[in-house]
């Protein structure tokens, strides 16, 4: 586009460098004089919000392989330790996590944005297949991450996802065992999902280096689908163009930072907090968001061979759309019916997208046949036929005739448009897990829901009397060490407090200098000791059903919400399911089973419990427990103390997320602002 | 970096363009923080560097034993009669890194030496009861440490560190 650059630099170092290795007259070239079209709207902004997330995904990432261990064994258990442990340790994760997230919603808007105005039209083509291989590249990434935290949805979703490709003849087997470099998902694998997710970015980078190049060859796209003619049609990249994006990738930030700080396990699935068991598989699984509409095509295809095809030819078909869509006007501004079409398709995809995360029975099955069809005919049909019979409306001759053509009024739409885009985007992923004959748990007000919720200190200190007093028995809760109780936002006792209650326990240690093992009092930094040995012996003392561990078990159950209670949610920031639940099932044993209930042997009735049927026998019960502080001692409130004080086992830095939260959107807010009037200012004599 | 030639109101875009920038140079340093921060020790680390209790009553004289205490090495040596006494016979100026052998140990308790045992050249492990001066001999340049700890001969600097450490009766130390 812009031809070789005449950038001279006056300083003579710069210069000297500038005749071996030109890379300053490139940056020049491509990222301060470059032409850009001067009506380029919002939604070219992604572009830059999509490289800020590559650079941040990486730049997390390898922080958190520093504290991370790729071992089946310990994946688990370091990642957990990584977020209580290691400082701002929860802040790097949810970054990682949400940043995953964020990745796809972003590419997503870019996708979409380039089909609706024809970016990938002649001479566009191998820019836009690029893409194509970034997101394949991107999907391989994000599946690999998902596995490597070693829950449950890790595992299982490793398992379903690897063996999508036994479904090839013949080889499909041999592949899938390569896969996995043994007889099942398992350490092998989990080690080299960790060295290509270590690896894949950086490709992707490599790619996107590519991608960039190809499009400023062709140069940009725009609003108008016509190419610029005059010096008139453009403006320089920087500042025009960098500002802009700036302050794009600013608002895009408030977003972001809304699940790290505020809605971090939104996204996420509860049962990926329950390390990964081979012998069970959750109820449902559930990919995550990004990948449901293709999940979905996937299950609505009644033979796993067709099916896998189906999921695939769903992606590759977009590196065809070059040539389905033979239609001489790019953009769909001039183009009434593919608008129309377009916005059907976007609809389309998130009704898959909704379906890929309902259970596969019933109704849901038939809609996800009659989606996929649609899916496939938007690109197979409605396209090719469109550019055959569709007239479209004059185009204007140049960007500065658009330009004057139009008033301005895109900002704010486009404002709404993204906020309502985001709201549905997320509203898809939500997992209405079926209820499962439970009943729905009542809702508590707790003093640490909310965007300044704080856990209540006496509720903390009288949760930890009532584990130690009951449930530790046969519950462990392994994560939490003793010093853990005296952390800031904790239930806040003095070290020597902590020096005292660690001294009440016996802890086992050595060997000694004999080889023996022993027995001392506990210190601050040994974690609680568990009630058994081993989880065959908590099984075989608790009739078959062991005991989970309780240092997560707020975040590791959830029940669903349905819609629309998930998208309000995302408003609310209502992210207490779990406590909900934990609170009900302590209070839901009811003596009289009702009607039509049978409960095996050895089991209780729970009113709450997913089936009812629970192993564990009612914990509490009135007076059980003695408060020092004039609580009332009934099982309501023992269930509630201890309920927060899992919560805080669960998640101990909340207060320290919730408050640096604070700090960071009014520090954004205060940016985005000074980013507009900057922009404006810029842009002042451009309009 | 700008270009805009508007020039109604120069001071007022000029404080606009200050206050952006500044801002983004804050925000960007304190979002940087979070990523220095994170290399330091972690909780469960510092925790485990708390103090240890070692109990010296199986240590006879002429004995020494190793104990780890923040993954660094501690030598305990019970010296000899002979070993103080060397050590006490040095004019303390003569050394390279003078210091008195009454003021490595604690008073009452001279036959004890506690020492880190790394060297203070490049980190080595120095082996005890080797070298010409009854101490320490660092085998990968050469250093030579004296029945105290303290450098006699080769590229180390320093004496061997000694680390906190306090008797709480009087066979057992606390080290930290
Ligand atoms: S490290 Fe001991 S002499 Fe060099």
């Amino acid at each position: 586009m812009s031809g070789p650059s005449d950038f001279q630099p006056s300083n003579p170092a710069l210069q000297w460098i500038e005749r071996r290795l030109p890379i300053l007259g490139l940056m020049h070239s491509s990222f301060v004089v470059y032409p850009t079209p001067r009506n380029l709207n919002y939604w070219w902004t992604f572009g830059a919000i999509l490289s800020f997330m590559l650079g941040m995904q990486i730049l997390t990432g390898v922080i958190l392989a520093m504290h991370y261990t790729p071992h089946a064994d310990l994946a688990f258990k370091s990642v957990e330790l990584l977020v209580r442990d290691v400082n701002y340790g929860w802040l790097l994760r949810n970054m990682h996590a949400s940043g995953a997230s964020m990745f796809f919603f972003a590419v997503y808007v870019h996708m979409l944005r380039g089909v609706y105005y024809g970016s990938y039209k002649e001479p566009r083509e191998v820019l836009w297949i690029l893409g194509v291989i970034i997101y394949l590249l991107m999907m391989a990434t994000g599946f690999m991450g998902y596995v490597l935290p070693w829950g449950q949805m890790s595992f299982w979703g490793a398992t379903v996802i690897t063996n999508l490709f036994s479904a090839i003849p013949y080889v499909g087997e041999s592949i899938v065992t390569l896969l996995w470099g043994g007889y099942s998902v398992g350490n092998p694998t989990l080690n080299r999902f960790f060295s290509l997710h270590y690896l894949l970015p950086f490709l992707i980078a490599g790619v996107v280096v590519l991608h960039v190049w190809a499009l400023h060859v062709a140069g940009q796209n725009n609003p108008d689908g016509v190419e610029p003619k005059t010096e008139k049609d453009t403006v320089p990249f920087t500042p025009h163009a960098t500002i802009k994006d700036g302050f794009g990738v600013a608002c895009f930030l408030l977003l972001y930072a809304w699940f790290i700080f505020y809605m971090p396990n939104y996204l996420g699935d509860a049962d990926n907090y329950i390390p990964a068991n081979p012998g069970v598989t959750p109820p449902h699984i559930v990919p995550e968001w990004y990948y449901l509409p293709f999940y979905a095509i996937l299950r609505s295809i009644p033979n796993k061979l067709a099916g896998v095809i189906g999921m695939f030819s769903a992606i590759i078909i977009l590196c065809f759309l070059p040539w389905l869509d033979a239609a001489k006007t790019r953009s769909s501004k001039y183009r009434p019916l593919a608008k129309q079409f377009f916005w059907i398709f976007v609809v389309v995809c998130i009704l898959l997208g909704y379906l890929g995360a309902q259970p596969p029975e019933g109704i849901y099955v038939y809609a996800g046949r009659v989606l996929t069809v649609c899916y496939f005919a938007y690109f197979l049909i409605v396209l090719p036929l469109l550019s055959r019979i569709e007239k479209p409306r004059p185009v204007p001759n140049s960007i500065s005739e658009a330009i004057l053509a139009k008033s301005g009024k895109a900002v704010a739409s486009i404002a709404v448009a993204l906020v309502a885009a985001g709201a549905l985007f997320v509203g898809t992923l939500q997992d209405a897990r079926a209820e499962e004959g439970g009943t729905k748990p009542p809702g508590n007000s707790w003093s640490f829901a909310g965007p300044f919720g704080k856990y209540d200190r006496g509720a903390l200190q009288r949760g930890l009397k009532v584990y130690k007093e009951v449930c530790s028995n046969c519950h462990a809760l392994s994560y939490i060490a003793f010093r853990n109780l005296g952390d800031p936002g904790g239930p806040g006792y003095s070290a020597a407090q902590v020096a005292a209650f660690a001294s009440d326990y016996k802890i086992k240690d050595g060997p000694n200098d004999q080889g023996e093992m022993f027995e001392r009092p506990g210190r601050a930094a040994d974690y609680f000791p568990s009630p058994f040995p081993n989880e065959q012996a908590a099984r075989a003392a608790n009739g078959g059903a062991a005991p989970p561990d309780l240092s997560l078990i707020t975040k590791a159950r959830s029940y669903g919400r349905g819609f629309p209670m998930f998208i309000v949610d995302f408003f609310s920031q209502y992210q207490e399911q779990g406590p909900d639940y934990v609170a009900a099932v302590l209070q839901g044993f009811e003596d009289k089973v009702p009607e039509g209930v049978t409960i095996p042997e050895g089991s209780y009735y729970n009113k709450y419990f997913p089936g009812h049927a629970i192993k564990m026998p009612k914990p509490l019960s009135d007076g059980q427990v003695t408060y020092d502080d004039g609580s009332p001692a009934t099982v309501a409130q023992y269930a509630k103390d201890v309920t927060t004080f899992l919560m805080w086992a669960a998640e101990p830095h909340m207060e320290a997320r919730k408050r640096i939260g604070f700090q960071v959107f009014i520090f954004l807010i205060i940016f985005a602002g000074l980013m507009y009037f900057t922009k404006k200012k810029v842009w002042a004599d451009s309009h | 970096m700008t270009t805009a030639s508007s020039a109604d109101h120069p001071t007022r875009r000029d404080f606009l363009f200050v206050a952006t920038g500044a801002a983004a140079a804050v925000g960007g340093a304190a979002a940087l923080w979070p990523f220095v921060s994170q290399m330091n020790p972690d909780a469960s680390t510092i925790a485990a560097g708390a103090p240890i209790e070692v109990d010296l009553s199986p240590v006879a004289e002429g004995q020494d034993i190793k104990v780890f205490w923040r993954g660094k090495p501690i030598y305990i040596s019970h010296r000899t009669k002979k070993q103080i006494d060397e050590a006490r016979a040095v004019p303390v100026a003569s050394l390279p890194d003078p210091q008195s052998d009454e003021a490595r140990v604690k008073a009452g308790h001279d036959q004890w030496l506690v020492v880190i045992g790394i060297c203070t050249h490049l980190g080595c492990i120095p082996i005890a009861h080797e070298g010409n001066y009854d101490g320490f001999f660092c085998p990968c340049h050469g250093s030579q440490y004296d029945s105290s700890g303290r450098i006699r001969q080769g590229p180390a600097p320093l004496n061997l560190a000694v680390p906190p450490y306090q008797f709480v009766s009087d066979t057992k130390i606390q080290i930290g």
